[in-house]
């Protein structure tokens, strides 16, 4: 029994964070049909500027949680605008700042490389380059949507290839630790529970209970559900469906950013490639719950952590993955739409 | 009947020897080192793997995101057939072997999840994908998170080329037999098709059924030009890089399959003298495509000699393709004229 209520505490610990992280997906599916394969990566992105927080400018774990929020809905909403808004509804100054910014990495990285230049001439000449491929693609290529979705879920893989190895770049390749900063445990019943998982359970509900004070009451949240049902219908009604997005990835991103800070002091280890298999978890237990669903990622997300410590304490670490992806295809298959969704008619 | 011995079928045969001539003698005369030439067996592998994925995804428009898994599966049988066996006759068997295990699960895995659409069988796929890497993890035959290693090099830029031509054969024909037309149906929709009568989940089922076993053979093919396998390679992030082939090339391309493998090989190749800024690199690439061509390089192009009837045709070509080169010119400065006016 102690060590079924043990499994229940650490399963919950690691729950929260898959279940932080599954709300960016889902809110990010819900709004504009993308699986975004950044996400897991944007976690990871959290991760190391709370690390940087915490053990370069000695900062508390709330504020690092803080710092690693709002960096993480910046880049959130500059991947958005730079990656995805060009090919859901490009205009030419979008398109413009996509070559520009692209451009400019591209360029510098090759010529920094291949000519042996310093930071500074790799530099100028970057963004003389960029400046011309941003004009060039300024005057001579119009603007046109494009419905193709796979072609943005390659986009979002592109950007997740990006974020890892820009991070394995500034960061090196290695595995780093935090600094311990909350020690100690408490026993319950025999139940070891550690202050790192208070903290995580605690900062898990109030960021939930806040999403959903946004999402169900404020007016920005009532622009989000109405972009999510209809956007074409939410624009006629006076939405700014462009800026909606926007701040849909900013919240989602912030919420993966504190998973990635709170993982951080959970596990006291991060590395850049950490980010695709929580990243691939926390989308399961989107789809778990009903992806496109609020409260079905929190509870796919408690449910997937569960059924995790569970497998790995009474059967074999092993196989838990494989008993989660099991679970996975067995809810697609008997309720496509995940737990907490509807079935949906097919229309012609 | 039907002569099967046409003039396309003809040019296609003077082309593809015609090619591996060429080949041979850029590696006899030394202008393709043994680097270029490990290569080319890399990106050879891929093409397979692209056309195998372009036939499910872009023939008949199911997402697949566990297409290494079958490619998993086709290496840890070459391999281990090869192992007990070296030499030709242990890669036949071998990949006879991996064709058989691949089209099994690929039918276990095709019959409850081709039932789902869109995402959500991305999803699935995703799933059982991992499930096979999971269970090739942990089995005794294969090895476990250590994989196999001195694998016989038995294949060769010979076999490998061999292979892709017989991958090419075999898709393109399917791509414009009845069960193909079938399936760019369900693509393109799929309860029209299925009113229109077209048993929609078999013609699906052997669209994946056959993309499996093809990649299968591609696995077969890097066991035994590697050397060593492991479970990780198997894993999400190479049904990503099959992908991202596929999409870049253009779906449902099999011509845009090729010339994406061979464009990506070769811009890997170049970028190894920088190892750190590689990765990086290549994800700026694929986003700058993506948003400036989201239709990927060949778009719906398929190259083809089935206009020519005889053979002034042939000689009728070049002037063709002026016309051709001629009237995107025009279209072109006519759309300017439009802009400007």
């Amino acid at each position: 029994m102690t060590q079924f209520l043990q499994q229940i505490v650490n399963g919950l610990s690691i729950g929260s964070i898959y279940a932080l992280i599954a709300l960016g997906y889902t809110m990010v599916y819900g709004i504009i049909k993308l699986i975004n394969f950044a996400h897991g990566d944007i976690y990871m992105v959290g991760a190391f500027v709370g690390f940087i927080c915490i053990s370069t400018f000695k900062m508390s774990v709330l504020s690092a949680i803080l710092c690693a929020m709002v960096f993480c809905a910046l880049l959130g909403v500059a991947v958005e605008r730079l990656a995805y808004k060009p090919l859901r509804n490009p205009t030419k100054a979008g398109l413009f700042a996509t070559a520009l910014v692209m451009g400019f990495i591209l360029i510098y990285l090759v010529a920094k490389a291949t000519l042996e230049l310093d930071n500074l001439w790799a530099g100028v000449i970057a963004l003389v380059l960029s400046l011309a491929l941003g004009f060039f693609v300024y005057f001579t290529i119009t603007p046109k949507g494009n419905p193709n979705r796979i072609a943005a879920l390659i986009t979002a893989i592109g950007v997740s290839f990006f974020l890892e190895y820009a991070m394995m770049a500034i960061m090196g390749p290695n595995n780093r630790s935090y600094p311990a900063t909350l020690g100690g445990t408490a026993t319950l019943a025999g139940v070891q529970i550690t202050f790192a998982q208070i903290l995580i359970f605690i900062i898990t509900l109030a960021l939930m209970l806040i999403l959903t004070f946004i999402v169900q009451k404020t007016k920005i949240g009532r622009a989000m559900r109405a972009v999510s049902t209809d956007a074409d219908a939410a624009a006629l009604m006076g939405v700014n469906v462009d800026r909606t997005i926007s701040i849909t990835f900013a919240i989602g991103s912030s919420l993966a950013g504190a998973a990635g800070v709170l993982v951080g002091i959970y596990y006291n280890t991060l590395n850049p490639l950490m980010g695709m298999t929580y990243g691939l978890k926390a989308f399961i237990a989107a789809v778990f719950g009903g992806i496109g669903i609020i409260p079905g990622a929190m509870l796919g997300g408690f449910a997937i952590g569960i059924t995790e410590t569970m497998v790995a304490g009474y059967w074999s670490s092993l196989f838990k993955d494989a008993i989660v992806y099991i679970i996975l295809i067995v809810i697609l298959i008997l309720k496509p739409s995940g737990l907490l969704g509807k079935n949906v008619r097919e229309k012609v | 009947m039907k002569r099967w011995l046409t003039l396309p079928t003809l040019c296609w045969c003077v082309f593809a020897i015609g090619l591996y001539g060429l080949l041979q003698l850029l590696i006899e005369i030394g202008v393709i080192s043994v680097v270029w030439q490990i290569t080319l067996a890399n990106i050879g592998i891929n093409v397979i793997l692209a056309v195998s994925l372009n036939l499910i995804l872009g023939i008949s428009g199911q997402f697949s995101l566990g297409h290494a898994a079958f490619m998993g599966i086709g290496a840890y049988a070459g391999g281990i057939v090869l192992k007990m066996l070296p030499g030709y006759t242990g890669m036949l068997l071998g990949a006879l072997a991996g064709l058989l295990i691949s089209a099994l699960a690929a039918l276990v895995i095709a019959v409850p999840t081709l039932r789902l659409r869109g995402d959500y069988l991305a999803i699935a796929t995703l799933g059982f994908g991992e499930i096979i890497r999971i269970i090739i993890n942990n089995m005794k035959i294969t090895n476990g998170a250590a994989g196999l290693s001195n694998i016989p090099a038995v294949a060769n830029l010979t076999v490998i080329y061999f292979t892709i031509v017989l991958t090419l054969i075999i898709v393109c024909n399917f791509k414009n037999s009845a069960p193909g037309r079938a399936c760019i149906s369900i693509k393109e929709d799929e309860i029209a098709s299925e009113a229109m009568g077209i048993p929609t989940t078999r013609y699906k089922v052997i669209a994946f059924v056959l993309g499996a076993m093809l990649a299968s053979l591609a696995g077969v093919l890097y066991a035994s030009s590697f050397y060593v396998i492991k479970p990780t390679y198997f894993a999400f992030a190479q049904s990503i890089n099959i992908l991202v082939i596929v999409v870049f090339g253009g779906m449902g391309s099999m011509t845009g399959s090729v010339v994406a493998a061979l464009v990506l090989g070769v811009i890997n190749y170049l970028l190894q003298s920088l190892p750190n800024e590689r990765m990086i690199v290549y994800a700026v690439a694929i986003i700058l495509i993506m948003v400036f061509r989201p239709k990927g390089l060949m778009g719906n192009f398929e190259l083809s000699f089935a206009r020519l009837k005889s053979l002034q045709d042939i000689k009728a070509l070049p002037a063709l393709w002026k016309d051709k080169i001629l009237a995107v010119l025009a279209r072109l400065k006519n759309k300017r004229q439009k802009e400007d006016a």
